[in-house]
């Protein structure tokens, strides 16, 4: 068998962002996140409730790719027109998705860059849903290309989603709904368990070092205990492979390099 | 009053009964069932200073593109499997238009307000972001025992809401078919009087179509106007009668580059009318050809 990718490395990391949460809507945006919540449901978490990226939940995670359009098997419902009463606004959800900025609070942006609200110098998305479900459920994140570019330094240019800081509360606002878990980027695996919910990394993927991440990166990191990012069984591998059979996974990351080669 | 009962009307019709400066809201979700043609009628109008409400497409990156709005009320504005709309980005990165950008929830909750005939509706949403403070929103105090401070989103009221529908009768019995009807319900009570373009027009919905009874999303007394213009979303999708358009909203993004100019490609994705349109686009047997999107 031939070595694994870093991309399937980082699915599988991402995936372990899903373990025991429950009876909730796993949301993964893009090709890696939306792998990850797919292999956590057919191993260690059946229970999660995936959506076909349109508007119906499934209990047999839909592909990547081109696909017969009635090929997914509908088990229940979740359009739009009722997903902020269902999943967003009721908690029941954790979504991983790709910002482009995300800074030391784990704020993050995808709305705009440089310039002014008025006059941003370049437009992006807008917010999408990301105030809703920073405040109401809990977030993961993925990036493939670590850089400080991504996570800048001071803060994101547009707070599009809510994180820890203090500057940003008002009083007797509720923010116990504000729950960051875990980044996961083509370097590392991080979580917000450092000091006021700093951002720590726990793991790093095999040959990078915790030096590595720092010069990556716009802010001060913690280290965490530093463990090895476990590489993917076969198991997993088999299951990734079934749920993208257009290797889709393979264009996610710069060159689509094998774990520890020097990319 | 008498009742019109008749709510047949033209496209130029229903365009005609809108003024300078109103507040628009337009049905869909980003390259979803859009009510397109309705939108190319106001391209080919003299309105302008419109606030425009939507969860945006290419709807927004025209009516941007062609100098039309004066205020834009939005969560995004994407094509989907084009991210980013090349049109707004100009207009934004211009600073051509005002705006009041909202998150997905908050948006369809101030539709809910202006439905209900309430100020505002009190949302944690906003909350730790920039929103409010863009914005103008202001914050209001439970007053209940936890004295929770929730920001308090301003209804959104529309002087008139846009939506396209799968078929429509005469007095405006409308019936939406596929896998979401997305937030076109509240457009339509947000609005003080909605126009609804119909793939099909029947005479009397009850007698065509009675078991479809339930894909009535909103009640008649909602819609002021109806007019059957099938392919009336594309290139947006309408399920299940056909797919989006990819290849046309690719050239309408590469527009954007080159030559960048609207007035100079308006009639490629506008047209004179809308037979013409369509028949740019190879005509509505194409449009109903168009397959599914996969996502």
């Amino acid at each position: 068998m031939s070595e694994p990718t870093l991309a399937e490395l980082c699915i599988v990391a991402c995936s372990e962002a899903f373990r025991g949460n429950g009876e909730i809507v796993a949301t993964g945006v893009g090709p890696v996140p939306r792998l990850a919540v797919g292999l956590a449901k057919l191993t260690h978490s059946p229970e999660l409730m995936l959506t076909d990226g349109e508007a119906y939940l499934v209990e047999q995670p839909v592909p990547l790719g081109p696909r017969g359009y009635d090929e997914r098997k509908k088990a229940g419902y979740l359009p739009f027109a009722r997903f902020f009463d269902a999943a967003v606004w009721s908690g029941r959800r954790h979504a991983m998705v790709t910002p482009t900025q995300l800074d030391r609070f784990g704020q993050i942006n995808l709305s705009r860059m440089g310039g002014t609200h008025a006059q941003p110098k370049t437009q992006m998305l807008g917010v999408r849903g990301f105030p809703g479900n920073t405040i109401h459920h809990p977030n993961s994140f993925f990036f493939p290309a670590h850089g400080p570019r991504v996570f800048v330094a001071g803060e994101v240019d547009m707070i599009s989603g809510a994180g820890y800081n203090p500057a940003k509360r008002i009083a007797g606002g509720n923010y116990s709904g504000i729950d960051l878990r875990r980044i996961v980027t083509d370097l590392c695996v991080m979580d917000f368990g450092g000091n006021d919910n700093a951002i720590r990394v726990v793991s790093l993927h095999p040959g990078v070092s915790f030096e590595q991440v720092q010069e990556a990166t716009g802010f001060a990191l913690e280290a965490g205990e530093l463990a090895e990012t476990p590489l993917p069984t076969a198991e997993q591998l088999e299951i990734i492979a079934s749920l993208d059979p257009h290797n889709i996974r393979a264009t996610v990351i710069r060159d689509n390099p094998t774990v520890g080669s020097d990319a | 009053m008498a009742v019109q009962l008749d709510k047949r009307m033209s496209a130029a019709e229903i365009v005609g009964q809108l003024r300078d400066g109103m507040t628009l809201g337009i049905g869909g979700w980003g390259p979803r069932r859009k009510p397109m043609a309705l939108v190319r009628e106001i391209l080919r109008s003299e309105l302008k200073d419109l606030t425009i409400v939507a969860y945006g497409g290419a709807d927004v990156g025209m009516l941007c593109a062609a100098g039309k709005v004066r205020k834009l009320v939005y969560a995004f504005v994407s094509l989907d499997a084009i991210p980013l709309e090349p049109w707004f980005r100009k207009a934004r990165e211009a600073g051509q238009v005002e705006v009041l950008e909202l998150d997905e929830g908050m948006f369809q909750w101030g539709l809910k307000a202006a439905a209900f005939r309430l100020p505002f509706l009190p949302t944690r949403v906003g909350l730790g972001t920039d929103l409010a403070e863009l914005g103008g929103l202001k914050t209001v105090q439970s007053p209940y025992a936890d004295g929770e401070v929730l920001i308090a989103m301003p209804a959104l009221r529309l002087d008139a809401a846009l939506i396209h529908v799968n078929r429509s009768d005469w007095r405006g019995n409308v019936q939406v078919f596929g896998p979401d009807v997305y937030y076109d319900e509240w457009f339509a009570r947000a609005a003080a009087k909605t126009y609804a373009s119909c793939e099909r027009l029947v005479d009397r919905i009850e007698d065509h179509y009675p078991e479809d009874a339930q894909a009535n999303i909103v009640e008649r007394s909602f819609v002021t106007g109806v007019v059957e213009l099938p392919g009336g979303a594309h290139p947006s999708s309408m399920p299940p009668h056909y797919g989006w358009d990819m290849k046309a909203f690719k050239a309408y993004c590469d527009a954007a580059k080159d030559p960048g100019d609207w007035q100079a490609v308006a009639d490629r994705f506008v047209g004179a009318c809308e037979a013409d349109y369509l028949a740019n686009h190879g005509g509505k047997e194409a449009v109903a050809a168009l397959p599914l999107p996969i996502f």
